[in-house]
């Protein structure tokens, strides 16, 4: 998921992501703008990277992981831009962001993607391997890194600023 | 007076959660496969069909319909000829416990609102009703929190006409949009006071999705659902007549001064899970 990728994308096309995506939520997106503005190391680096607002279950005896749905995206506007001027490429989510988001991908030439919602047991069919790689303390909301095949994604806003759900 | 041991109340609850958590209630499997079969719009369709295999998905393999299996609501309803022998409340919680852990459930519950800090799995929240016999009903009500942070409470003044009711739950049902997982079922509490309206509209949620109810809110719950689904929000926010599933009131009696009405919206995975012991 390069940026020449990322602009040829626009709103509505659906795409299968293969690759590594890793999962970030409420208290992750927290410590992560706190260590970015302490200047502080964060174990993995998060430039060209593609986070997944997702929580996952615990994962079940024989199974690469447990149900992995998106959960609501716009609890993350608050840290998104930040994170966007740091680096990373997409973000995986459900439902809409504020405008800020929207500008935020825009001038970063990131995308949001939209994935099932609701559907986590269907999703984790397309994760091979997860494992956790920062903040494990935080439980179902540490960051897990997650290696998908055929994971299905919709482009919910564009590197133009285009917005799926129009305009608020 | 039927004695029923702590310890038993405890065994059923731990089913109910791998039950409610895995196998989506047959109400609403048919729902969603009647909105299927009425649904014009292709990516709705698709959608729908991704929730249906979904549901199918984790029946058979044992998958939470859902990764946030939400904060578990407990409704209880306790004939007053029971003597339970033990502790009826922490039987419930550890029921969860032991349910969330074998099914690899997820932990999601923070002990203290405020310093946050590590989840767990309890306590849970319950709703202990004392009612004539000798059985205790308990149902399992895993309440996922993208949809519950869309509630909506308002206190109208008593001479406010339908109308008013009607804009208020169709406009809770708008705020929501596409961030709460439609298509809906919207649980609907009218009366009593802020709290208990708070309740109902959550108890509303246990009605069949699909019924074919004549009671006096029925014409309601139908005109509602026809409105709701004019709104063009469909499955995922990306359009289509699935907006909601089902409208679900409960009414209760209230004060000359006023009239809650309390909206508690459920995402499509709306899951449950009774028994009766």
């Amino acid at each position: 998921m390069n940026k020449e990728k990322i602009s040829k994308l626009k709103i509505g096309d659906e795409v299968l992501f293969s690759g590594i995506i890793y999962t970030a939520r409420d208290q992750a997106h927290k410590k992560l703008i706190e260590a970015i503005k302490n200047k502080t190391k964060i174990s993995l680096d998060l430039k060209g990277k593609i986070i997944y607002y997702c929580g996952p279950t615990k994962t079940p005896k024989g199974k690469a992981v447990g149900s992995c749905g998106p959960t609501t995206s716009s609890r993350m506007d608050g840290f998104t831009s930040e994170l966007l001027r740091f680096g990373i490429a997409a973000i995986i989510g459900k439902g809409s962001r504020s405008d800020l988001t929207v500008k935020a991908i825009k001038e970063n030439k990131a995308v949001y993607f939209l994935t099932y919602a609701g559907c986590g047991a269907l999703l984790s069919k397309h994760v091979k391997k997860n494992k956790v790689v920062a903040y494990s303390d935080l439980g179902p909301e540490a960051i897990y890194e997650l290696e998908v095949e055929d994971f299905p994604l919709i482009v919910g806003i564009d590197s133009k600023g285009r917005n799926i759900y129009g305009k608020k | 007076m039927k004695i029923i041991k702590a310890q038993k109340i405890k065994a059923l609850v731990s089913e109910l959660c791998l039950k409610a958590n895995f196998d989506l209630r047959p109400d609403v499997l048919q729902g969603l496969n009647a909105s299927l079969s009425g649904e014009k719009n292709k990516r709705a369709k698709e959608i729908l069909k991704a929730i249906i295999d979904n549901a199918k998905i984790a029946k058979k393999d044992k998958l939470a319909i859902c990764q946030d299996t939400g904060l578990p609501c407990v409704f209880v309803e306790l004939g007053q000829n029971v003597k339970i022998e033990g502790n009826f409340y922490k039987a419930i919680n550890a029921g969860i416990e032991e349910g969330y852990k074998k099914g690899f459930l997820r932990n999601s519950i923070i002990r203290d609102p405020i310093k946050r800090g590590k989840s767990g799995y309890s306590p849970v929240v319950i709703h202990t009703d004392i009612v004539g016999g000798n059985k205790i009903k308990i149902t399992v009500l895993p309440k996922g929190f993208g949809c519950e942070n869309k509630t909506r409470l308002l206190m109208f003044k008593p001479t406010a006409d339908i109308q008013a009711l009607k804009e208020f739950i169709i406009e809770a049902v708008r705020l929501a949009g596409p961030d709460a997982c439609p298509p809906y079922v919207i649980g609907v509490g009218i009366g009593g006071n802020a709290d208990y309206a708070c309740f109902l509209a959550k108890k509303a949620l246990l009605k069949p999705v699909v019924s074919h109810r004549q009671t006096a809110v029925s014409k309601l719950e139908s005109e509602l659902l026809k409105e709701i689904n004019k709104l063009n929000i469909g499955p995922m926010g990306l359009g289509g007549k699935t907006t909601a599933l089902a409208v679900n009131i409960e009414t209760y009696p209230t004060h000359i001064a006023g009239l809650p009405v309390c909206v508690n919206l459920s995402c499509h995975a709306l899951r449950s899970a009774t028994a009766i012991l």
